[in-house]
């Protein structure tokens, strides 16, 4: 990831920062380039302050990384906010009418606009964003084709005459770049692959269509309305009903009631929603109807930093719904892990008949990655499980909905399939469905159906995969994290490998079920571990401590609301290896970039 | 779906449920349990045709009692568990029991906006006035001063209207039964499970244990049947908003209203024009594949 290249646009909400944003990463996508994209935006429909980052390479861009090298500031606060941390060899594109540049690094080019002279006195927002996308597109050695191409596509549906306008306005900021501006040295290199560019959100969406969602429900809430979003607009299409509930509770409720009716049924919250939502989660297992919940973390607690990322809801899912009852819990690496997933839980949460939930994060959920199409496959496998779906009207043969088996699984009728009505009941219940709960004490019967329950656990460990380390054993020092963090680590683990200190990496995906004793095989040879996560606490390492008395000797935390860049992580790692402070070691790093 | 089983002419036994009622001896629950299933009876459908689904109460044990598919569910939540049942299969024909406090209690929420989206299930609330289950406190629709366990000195909130409540709401079936009148609460019933769209029964249904003011006694001195006034119209909103508000020595009793003209939701929803979703391929034909991609590139 030595060679790639940021361009970051900042400006208020409304100004049409996602736009210019849009267009750059079709053109590095169409272009075989790969991108990471993050917005740091606030919870405001106008105004405020909006940054978005987007990096593009010819090799895979596991995170938005640490420096920009062009930014396109679109209001004075933007730059002022931006300026000082620009670094030589970087610019800085701007509509030189509106905005003053204050003290700046020596060796960033500053490339003032003149919008009023180039767009005739026009005062359209739009207008100073369009010059700066294309003067950026020279500097860069982008040609004007990819542009006009995507102009086209944008303003065809408003007719030939804004067709023609913008792309004029766009030849005119791109040919006043090419006689005034120094362009970047390195122009954008290029690829045969055409890359599909997704949010987490949209590969989530996608993934449960690919699994066969045929009910999709939810409240929006954000980060994860995105999932709604994409259901809404394609269900049609794809076959899916949607709906829009009155809450939470209602929510899962729905989604429990389709499940159970035979659809396959997911929806979707963050923090708040799925804390309205626990209480389904117990019905989900007691009644032994799958439902696949995913949750986006954002910065808690309570209404906490809607726009904000946090891995801070960990403990929340762990603790999810009282009493004692299987659930499987995992977190995506990436954005097309968020689309992978999806499918995997949904056969597993069919097949063990118990609430499945998938842990995303603003990060990816909102973040923007580019993928290869061919891996956005819609024929991964999809296992039902023991499910009844139509018998011979004379079949009853006493069925038992909740049957006591080795596997803890009882093949599982859905209504209308004769000679197997039944009652599925949150109370306690016979093998039958019958209530134990109105009648005397009967402890033989609860422990019979509790262990029932409980004995799916085993069958789900054998079913999700062990974690792996990624790199070679022995390393100087291994890094721990779990979910979105992996690209970002990657990264990390690349940066010090380059300075000479040996890193490997180890990512935990599957959270329940653990897996302990594969993690403690694999960090017996780590020389010194290090649990990073964006956090307050610690919740990944209190988890893994409770799950396998495991102990690193250091953490790094970052609980600002922003996720990490690679240096944060670097920087914590030398100063760690450097200390000779008694573990354990905990490094905060600062956030630099105030949004 | 026509087979042996389903031409058998059925009988009251095919409704029995795996167990008897534990209600207490005199409750009111007992008449609807058994109006319900004589109405299916009559209807002629197969119990594997039928949801029954409840919240959590006394009257919430009935899909127990009753032979059916069946779904006991959380406090309140009935009527959302039971939407998410209906648009997975629209198919099947779905009853939701349950008490007051679970149904405009805990479970108000999901009252109203079931019936704002017309969700096609029939809704029988068997209303006592009063938390029975847990032993006799103020439910949502307890008369004023009425003295409980949790009230001591008196309820001093005004009782909740469920029938001026489910016509504000956009209820499209709306009617009041009582269960010591089986023969009209059975005619109900059926009126519900006939109609297209949300049907909701509020059912006078005494507790004979925890509430001493709203007796058989009581209510028998007071019920009166719309249907024996000719002049009423159930088509009339602004009438039968009217006659809800009645409350005290004259207590109307029968359909409110009933309008056919708006279509359910699994009616408006064009998802559904093929069929059951439980029944559905789940795969996306590749050409719509290539299309959700297409417009990622």
């Amino acid at each position: 990831m030595d060679r790639t290249f940021a361009v970051a646009i900042g400006g208020a909400a409304g100004q049409g920062v996602a736009t210019p944003g849009d267009i750059f990463a079709k053109i590095f996508a169409r272009r075989g380039l790969h991108i990471s994209a993050y917005n740091a935006y606030q919870s405001i429909i106008r105004g405020g302050h909006t940054f978005l980052t987007i990096r593009t390479g010819i090799e895979e861009v596991t995170c938005f990384g640490d420096r920009i090298d062009l930014l396109i500031p679109l209001n004075q606060d933007s730059i002022n906010r931006h300026l000082g941390l620009m670094q030589s060899g970087s610019a800085i594109v701007y509509n030189g009418d509106a905005i003053k540049p204050g003290a700046h690094p020596p060796g960033a080019q500053l490339c003032p606009l003149p919008v009023n002279q180039l767009s005739k006195g026009s005062r359209s927002k739009v207008e100073q964003n369009t010059l700066a996308l294309a003067a950026s597109l020279q500097m860069m050695g982008v040609d004007f084709e990819p542009l006009a191409e995507i102009l086209t596509e944008q303003f065809m549906r408003k007719g030939s005459k804004v067709v023609t306008e913008n792309l004029d306005i766009a030849r005119l900021g791109y040919d006043y770049a090419s006689a005034n501006f120094r362009p970047f040295p390195d122009p954008l290199p290029m690829s045969d692959t055409r890359y599909a560019v997704l949010s987490g959100n949209i590969a989530l969406a996608m993934g449960g269509a690919a699994a066969g969602v045929k009910f999709y429900c939810a409240y929006p809430m954000s980060p994860s309305t995105g999932v709604l979003h994409w259901m809404a607009a394609h269900a049609r299409e794809a076959g899916i009903m949607v709906r829009q509930v009155e809450d939470e509770i209602g929510v899962i409720n729905m989604a429990i009631g389709a499940a159970h009716a035979g659809a396959r049924a997911m929806c979707a919250t963050s923090g708040g929603g799925f804390a309205l939502m626990t209480e389904g989660l117990g019905m989900s297992a007691m009644m032994e109807t799958p439902v696949v919940v995913i949750d986006v973390q954002r910065a808690g607690p309570s209404t906490g930093v809607p726009t904000k990322t946090e891995q801070g809801d960990l403990w929340q899912m762990l603790g999810a719904g009282f009493g004692d009852f299987p659930k499987i819990i995992a977190a995506p690496t990436d954005i097309l892990d968020c689309f992978t997933l999806v499918p995997e839980m949904h056969n597993l949460a069919d097949r063990f008949q118990c609430p499945g939930i998938i842990l995303s994060d603003l990060l990816l959920s909102e973040g923007r990655s580019s993928v290869d199409p061919k891996q956005l496959s819609f024929e991964t496998v999809i296992d039902r499980g023991e499910m009844i779906v139509s018998a011979d009207a004379t079949s009853t043969n006493g069925y038992k909905r909740y049957k006591i088996t080795e596997s803890g699984i009882s093949p599982r009728a859905i209504p209308g399939v004769p000679g197997h009505t039944h009652t599925a009941a949150t109370d306690e219940h016979d093998e039958d469905g019958v209530l134990i709960s109105d009648e005397f004490t009967n402890p033989v019967k609860r422990r019979a159906m509790m262990e029932k329950r409980q004995r799916k656990v085993a069958g789900i460990e054998g079913a999700v995969p062990v974690p792996v380390l990624i790199g070679e054993p022995g390393t100087a020092v291994t890094l721990i994290g779990w979910g979105s963090t992996q690209g970002v680590i990657r990264e990390a683990v690349q940066i010090l490998e380059e300075e000479g200190i040996s890193a490997n990496q180890l990512q935990i995906r599957w959270l329940v079920p653990l897996h302990g004793e594969a993690i403690l095989n694999i960090l017996k040879s780590s020389k010194h571990t290090i649990i990073v996560e964006n956090n307050y606490s610690g919740q990944f390492a209190r988890y893994l401590r409770s799950e396998t008395s495991y102990v690193p000797d250091g953490y790094i935390r970052k609980y600002d609301g922003e996720p990490f860049m690679p240096h944060h992580i670097v920087e914590a790692v030398r100063e760690q290896l450097a200390s000779k402070i008694q573990k354990p070691r905990l490094s905060v790093p600062m956030h630099e970039i105030m949004v | 779906m026509s087979t042996a089983v389903e031409s058998k002419q059925l009988t009251v036994t095919d409704f029995k449920g795996k167990v008897d009622p534990d209600w207490c001896p005199g409750c009111g629950d007992f008449g609807v349990l058994s109006s319900l299933q004589k109405v299916l009876v009559e209807m002629n459908i197969q119990p594997h045709h039928v949801v029954t689904i409840s919240g959590i109460g006394c009257s919430s044990n009935l899909p127990g009692f009753i032979n059916t598919y069946g779904m006991h569910t959380l406090h309140g939540r009935a009527l959302a568990v039971a939407t998410g049942v209906k648009m997975a299969n629209h198919k099947l024909h779905v009853v939701v029991t349950g008490g007051d406090g679970d149904g405009f209690g805990i479970g108000g929420n999901h009252f109203i906006h079931t019936m704002r989206r017309n969700v096609d299930l029939l809704y029988v609330a068997m209303d006592n006035q009063i938390y029975g289950l847990t032993t006799g406190q103020t439910s949502p629709t307890s008369r004023k001063g009425m003295k409980t366990k949790s009230m001591p000195y008196g309820n001093l909130e005004e009782p909740l209207n469920p029938i001026a409540l489910a016509l504000a709401a956009g209820a499209t079936f709306i009617a009041r039964g009582f269960s010591a009148e089986p023969k009209h609460l059975g005619n109900l019933i059926k009126q519900g499970l006939e109609h297209k769209g949300f049907a909701f029964i509020d059912v006078f249904s005494p507790c004979v244990t925890y509430n001493h003011d709203n007796t058989y006694a009581w209510f028998r001195d007071r019920v009166r049947k719309l249907e024996d006034d000719p002049s009423y119209d159930s088509s009339d909103w602004h009438a039968a908003m009217k006659r809800a508000l009645l409350w005290g020595d004259e207590i109307p009793i029968g359909k409110f209203f009933q309008r056919m003209d708006l279509p359910s939701l699994d009616e408006a929803e064009p998802v559904l024009n093929d069929g059951p979703l439980a029944h559905r391929d789940l795969r996306i034909p590749p050409q719509v594949v290539r299309n959700f991609i297409a417009e990622l590139i």
